[in-house]
């Protein structure tokens, strides 16, 4: 009998030798006489189980992790294939506590199912947010879009419904669905995790927003940096324009829609929607000034709706399920779930999908269980290179929308970053700015300029060198970035430095050492 | 230690696929930036020669051009070694002792980030993120990724490259 064997194909299990895994598990079964079925799936986010394996047998699809190539050969020996008991035996991995108590939405399938294989997409609820779509027809699908409450997982927080209605009320012509899939953020990992671990929910979103807003076209924006990504999403593409998802007739209703996956060139600030849509357009990424608003006038001048990989997968949920049940989760103005990526110095990272609300201590210490090297978490910074840095004193606000804007900090795309006590939030602070001047775009002075000037000075104050004026400086900067920047990556790279300032003062005193 | 290979100038085979990658994309909107990817893909960077004929065959200037070659990071005028070393410096790589490996990555090879060593085997290139932050500090060999790398990990990785490299 073969025994099927599924171990992911996530860049991040990659990372952890999940390759090494699966040819040994092959190369080992077949020595043995053994025949297995070798299947790759995304990862299920418990990345400090990867590489993770999972055996489908009587008991159901038990889990193994970590398990590197070595253990391969011990495991298969005790009864791998049958489930047996082992120390590395997780058991059914969706019954494992860090999974039972998400809320797996957007990620529902992710690490469930073989990415590219349509008929596992199907039998898993694929599909069927799409058929309702076009049942329903345009003008209540934005309208579901908008009761559901979703707002834009890429950082920016718009709601989605509101993107696609004034897109809807623009006047009739070409109109275009851009996927903003320029995950730059540190500390950020879902859309990778989507784009390979479940690129159909993707591709479907992207439908169901051009059958919305009347788009005959879609664009991907990829970053460079992704290409296992890029792999699996070129290949999702063309699988879904084979079986009639995409192309001139999508589904047998008459509506046409295609995809077209650009790839980035390593520049961070084309994560921003109006750089983006530059760069796609084949030039300089620089930001454009709004307004005119995207949505009115975005790619090659025609209105697009520009929204992230998260959003856009979520949207099948939404019209699946319906704006109601979608709303059910969350609190406040944060309605849904959000996937969280927790990462840095902790001990279990990974990603956790839950309704808005839960607090960064939950996160740090029920999931993360504390830092990896075994010392104080001292700060997270939270929202990628943008995002604020929190003292342990903040720990216990709820990572949901308003309740971070109200401490001056953001949820951005919901990367979570832990540093342990050994850190020194001066330097973190330099880097801000110096990432910030490697980056700009140059279009305005504040970031341009602001951002140099502000290394330089956070330098001069690590040398001993007039700390009391360049700090004075710094702030100054601040003010004027965050006041005058034509976009978010002058407007907040203040955020992590005058946070680091506010919060951890101590770092900021006079040196002697010269570091 | 040095930037970078000295590009060698293109032949015809190359002008010739050069244009032929033109063609491919010309008729697409704005396909500037696929052009460039392509041109680097089949010629391992984007020799300076290479702009006049890309600016003529758009009706770009060739200022416009070089503006675009020049503002994105990953395009480069000339090729990198044999192998390309990406290692990520962004906050969660940081958080996880990244810097003391970037600098252990520089002692090593004998090379700054964006210099290749001298027997032209590995390009040393800064990277913001890997979207492998939850198996922090992480790398990225051509494309194979690696996670959780240490300095022993790098020095294997490195000997397996080229043994030859300056110590």
């Amino acid at each position: 009998m073969t025994v099927t064997v599924w171990v992911s194909r996530d860049a991040g299990a990659l990372a952890l030798g999940a390759d090494k895994t699966a040819q040994k598990l092959l190369a080992a079964a077949s020595a043995a006489g053994t025949a297995i079925k070798l299947r790759r799936n995304g990862s299920r986010g418990l990345y400090w189980l990867e590489p993770l394996v999972e055996v489908e047998c009587a008991a159901g699809r038990i889990a193994y992790g970590p398990v590197s190539d070595r253990d391969v050969p011990g495991l298969l020996e005790k009864g791998l294939l049958i489930g047996t008991a082992h120390p590395l035996r997780l058991g059914p991995i969706e019954e494992h506590p860090w999974f039972t108590s998400q809320q797996r939405l957007t990620f529902a399938r992710v690490g469930r199912i073989d990415p590219l294989d349509l008929d596992d997409y199907l039998t898993q609820g694929g599909f069927t947010g799409l058929r309702r779509a076009l049942d329903i027809g345009p003008a209540a699908t934005v309208k579901e879009v908008v009761e559901s409450g979703l707002r834009g997982r890429g950082g920016a927080a718009f709601p989605t419904g509101i993107k696609w209605q004034t897109v809807l009320k623009q006047p009739a012509g070409q109109r275009y669905i851009a996927c903003n899939a320029d995950e730059g953020d540190s500390g950020t990992f879902s859309d990778r995790m989507l784009m390979e671990g479940d690129p159909f929910s993707v591709i479907e979103g992207m439908i169901i927003a051009g059958a919305a807003v009347g788009a005959t076209r879609g664009y991907i924006y990829l970053r460079v940096e992704y290409p296992h990504a890029l792999r699996v999403m070129t290949a999702a593409i063309a699988a879904a324009r084979k079986a009639g998802y995409l192309g001139a007739d999508v589904c047998g209703s008459g509506l046409a829609f295609d995809i077209d996956l650009r790839l980035g060139a390593g520049a961070y600030i084309c994560g921003e929607e109006t750089s983006m849509l530059e760069s796609l357009e084949g030039r300089r990424g620089e930001i454009r000034v709004r307004p005119p608003l995207p949505a009115e006038k975005g790619l090659f001048g025609a209105p697009t709706v520009v929204n992230n990989v998260v959003t856009l997968a979520t949207v099948p949920v939404v019209l699946a399920g319906g704006a109601a049940a979608y709303r059910e989760f969350g609190q406040a103005k944060s309605r849904g779930t959000i996937p969280l990526q927790l990462a840095g110095n902790v001990l279990r990272g990974g990603l956790i999908e839950r309704a808005f609300g839960i607090t960064v201590r939950e996160l740090l210490y029920d999931y993360g269980g504390g830092s990896a090297s075994g010392r104080p978490i001292r700060a997270v910074q939270i929202g990628g290179p943008l995002g604020a840095y929190l003292p342990e004193s903040q720990f216990d606000t709820p990572l949901e929308y308003e309740a971070l804007a109200a401490i001056g900090a953001m949820l951005g795309h919901g990367g979570v970053v832990a540093f342990d006590d050994t850190v020194d939030m001066l330097a973190m602070a330099k880097y801000a700015m110096e990432f910030c001047a490697i980056e700009s775009c140059g279009k305005c002075t504040p970031c341009r300029i602001g951002s140099v000037r502000g290394a330089e000075a956070l330098s001069n104050i690590a040398r001993g060198i007039e700390p009391e004026s360049n700090l004075a400086l710094v702030e100054e900067l601040c003010d004027t970035m965050l006041q005058a920047s034509l976009c978010g990556l002058g407007g907040m790279a203040p955020y992590p430095v005058l946070s680091a300032m506010k919060h951890f003062k101590e770092d900021f005193g006079k040196r002697t050492n010269g570091s | 230690m040095k930037p970078g290979a000295i590009p060698t100038p293109m032949g015809q085979a190359q002008k010739e696929e050069l244009l032929a990658i033109v063609a491919r994309h010309r008729d697409q909107p704005g396909p500037l930036i696929e052009i460039l990817h392509d041109v680097q893909r089949s010629l391992g960077c984007v020799p300076a020669e290479a702009v006049p004929l890309i600016a003529g065959a758009l009706n770009l200037s060739r200022a416009e051009v070089h503006g675009v070659i020049s503002f994105y990071h990953y395009f480069r005028s000339a090729p990198h070694g044999r192998r390309v070393l990406r290692l990520c410096r962004a906050e969660a790589c940081q958080s996880m002792n990244g810097e003391a490996l970037a600098k252990h990555a520089m002692q090593r090879l004998g090379v700054g980030f964006g210099e290749t060593t001298a027997d032209g085997a590995i390009t040393l290139e800064a990277v913001y993120c890997l979207g492998l932050c939850a198996c922090s500090p992480a790398a990225m060999i051509d494309e194979e990724v690696v996670g959780r790398m240490t300095p022993v990990r790098l020095d294997e990785m490195i000997a397996r490259t080229n043994g030859k490299v300056t110590t």
